[in-house]
């Protein structure tokens, strides 16, 4: 285990030999690759709507398109990496939420600037997401309920402090607070490029993208994640270190949190408490359409970014199709099982011919 | 044997289906139903374009989450006001602050000629609203946002002011002799909520308690006021905030075998019956379908006469407090949706 391992040498050592490693023919790798259903899938989203709804392909319609699918996909890129792994976070919602909640108030109870409070919450953030992973490697328990306790716990916490400390549902602004506007431009301004406005989250969601795909495909950090998900007690014994990958893992999702959560309060400049239940399986929604398997050790970061495009493609195309946003939870549903069994069907032809 | 079982299975399923068939047929109910629906729309407003103006598009993105009957009767009355000005009307919503200013960004970047938008959490609208009226379409906004609205840049506000509906309650209780009441929340984290409580507790001259409830879990509501009663058997009065959690207090006082009056904010069906039988005090109503109407009338006055009501004010369409003089009238109304 050289920490400069070629990146075509085998990371895990386990038997089972991985995807990355077969001398195939380039077609072949391409249909090898986890997000290849996720790509058709959204070729064919982009074309419906581009057909079906009226000023879906107007510039700055695409770039409301884009940032929706950023402020979701920035936590599809974790959450696909924590589904590689093999496990889940149910409280990766709330905790974008808590993670706002944390840097509003610290920095408006404080007086301080507001830097002070975004690395404040940066540090509550990543302490959350190292107790998901230190409670799932201490008891054994499945993520599914221990995330799922973080979740319910974090969700009270949100309400009961800012409750508490506000008096209200929702944080005072600090719009006017020393460090606002150089804040509020990294976390949430607008480029404008051209005639088409971007919001930063596009730039922080391709970056994230390509962070995760290189730790994935190039670092012995992707083998072990690789190896934690399909299967952790082959990789113990071969010396991969399950637990800290695990809580690794965890911490990524929370460092993302705080991202998503820092654009949150920096472009509405306050925080509702009850907000941000409900997306966390939005967020394993987006990484299952990209080609993650739900049982782990298969799935790409690339795929959950598909995936959150064809999310906000889909949200934002039943608006300019104008038809009644009752369906769209349906055309998601329907949209999971296709884009899911497209990618059986892929990866089923492909093992075939190995 | 097994031929002979799957036969018999499928005459089963044939006996039953028929039977199914034939009490369908037999079995027809004289009152209510379908059929009854039906002749209550014929007797409602007929969806003919009255106007002969252009067909412009009027977007409506409110702060509703999925399945609301208060926002439903909103939708009706934009409805029935666009069908009648020749309004290609569109609806989204979403309960999330970040998404429904997306939806405003997708209503403008569409290019609509109108929009209506709800300020539940106005800063978070702020910049999308701004978007709008820079890109020279005219905002009302509706139900939530009165202080914002016109620093917002919105043409004029069509709501009714939480804190002045809530004193109107603390009056009405006051006027009933009521002691001790209880404020029952249904929605952590709704700031108009805070403020219809807090409005109560200003002008009623006994004491107000606030009970904080799961208002997506209808069993645990009824549970959570049962629980109150039971414990404190001074509380005389109990105030929902929400239609459908009046008939869950009544049910809740019922089992714990309080003889407290249920009062409610909000109508549908179900109060508006409730409140002609006496099982229900009064409702304090905010004409919902007031909101849409008016929200999709009064741009289409602008857009044609380029008229603005309310003089720079909120236009106010509440609170109404209904008793059971006139629930009967109104029962009709909220059963078609449109109270």
């Amino acid at each position: 285990m050289s920490a400069t391992a070629p990146p075509s040498a085998p990371g895990d050592g386990i038997d089972h030999v991985d995807e990355r490693l077969l001398r195939t023919t380039p077609l072949k790798k391409l249909l090898a690759r986890p997000e290849l259903g996720s790509v058709v899938g959204a070729i064919a989203v982009f074309a419906f709507f581009s057909v079906a709804a009226d000023g879906f392909l107007r510039p700055s319609s695409l770039g409301t398109v884009l940032y929706a699918a950023s402020t979701l996909g920035i936590m599809a890129v974790p959450v696909a990496l924590l589904m590689i792994g093999g496990e889940f976070d149910l409280s990766a919602g709330v905790l974008v939420t808590s993670s706002a909640l944390v840097s509003s108030m610290f920095s408006y109870q404080m007086t301080a600037n507001v830097w002070v409070g975004v690395g404040v919450s940066l540090l509550v953030t990543l302490a959350v997401g190292a107790f998901n992973g230190f409670m799932l490697t201490r008891t054994r328990l499945p993520s599914f309920i221990i995330t799922l306790g973080t979740f319910l716990m974090l969700t009270g916490l949100n309400l009961g402090v800012t409750k508490l400390i506000t008096g209200t549902v929702s944080t005072k602004s600090i719009a006017d607070m020393e460090g606002f506007p150089s804040a509020h431009s990294v976390f949430a301004s607008t480029l404008t490029v051209g005639s088409v406005e971007l919001k930063v989250t596009i730039l922080w969601w391709l970056a994230l993208v390509a962070v995760a795909t290189w730790i994935l495909l190039r670092t012995r950090f992707g083998n072990w994640i690789f190896a934690v998900g399909g299967g952790a007690d082959a990789a113990r014994a071969v010396g991969v270190p399950v637990h800290r990958t695990k809580i690794g893992l965890y911490m990524g999702v929370a460092f993302c949190a705080w991202i998503a959560g820092q654009h949150l309060l920096f472009s509405f400049d306050v925080v509702q408490s009850g907000e941000g239940v409900g997306n966390e399986l939005i967020y394993i929604i987006a990484a299952v359409i990209g080609g993650c398997l739900i049982t782990g050790g298969y799935g790409s970061a690339i795929g959950s970014a598909v995936g959150a495009l064809i999310f906000g493609m889909t949200s934002k195309g039943i608006v300019y199709a104008e038809w009644n946003p009752d369906w769209f939870k349906f055309f998601l549903g329907a949209m999971l099982l296709l884009a899911t069994l497209l990618n059986a069907w892929i990866r089923r032809r492909v093992e075939a011919t190995k | 044997m097994t031929r002979l079982r799957t036969g018999g299975v499928r005459a089963a399923i044939g006996a039953v289906l028929a039977l199914a068939l034939t009490g369908a047929l037999a079995g027809c109910s004289s009152t209510g139903g379908k059929r009854a629906e039906d002749a209550r729309k014929a007797a409602a407003a007929q969806g003919r374009a009255a106007v002969d103006t252009p067909r412009w598009s009027f977007a409506m993105v409110t702060h509703s989450g999925d399945g609301d009957t208060f926002w439903d009767i909103v939708q009706n009355g934009a409805e029935q006001a666009a069908a009648k000005d020749n309004i290609n009307f569109l609806y989204a919503h979403s309960d999330e602050a970040q998404q429904q200013a997306q939806l405003i960004d997708s209503y403008v970047a569409k290019g609509v000629d109108g929009l209506i938008v709800t300020l539940a959490k106005p800063d978070a609208m702020k910049a999308a609203v701004a978007k709008a009226v820079k890109a020279g379409i005219p905002v009302i906004t509706v139900n939530s946002g009165a202080e914002q609205s016109k620093a917002y840049g919105a043409l004029t506000h069509i709501g009714q002011d939480e804190t002045v509906a809530g004193q109107a309650v603390g009056e009405e209780l006051t006027k009933r002799g009521r002691k001790k009441a209880l404020c029952v929340l249904h929605e952590q984290g709704n700031v108009g909520h805070e403020q219809r409580c807090a409005g109560t507790k200003e002008t009623f001259g006994g004491e107000l308690v606030n009970l904080y409830v799961d208002g997506t879990n209808m069993p645990d509501v009824k549970a959570s006021i049962e629980a109150k009663l039971q414990s404190d058997k001074d509380v005389d009065a109990v105030v929902t905030l929400g239609a459908p959690f009046a008939d869950a207090a009544v049910q809740a006082a019922k089992s714990a075998g309080s003889k407290a009056e249920i009062d409610t904010f909000d109508l549908n069906a179900k109060v508006a019956a409730a409140l002609a039988d006496g099982t229900l005090g009064f409702a304090v109503d905010q004409q919902p379908y007031l909101q849409g109407y008016e929200a999709v009338d009064l741009l289409w006055l602008y857009r044609y006469n380029a008229d603005v009501l309310g003089g720079g004010k909120p236009v106010l369409t509440g609170p109404q407090i209904i008793t059971k003089d006139q629930a009967g009238a109104l029962k009709q109304y909220a059963e078609r949706g449109t109270r």
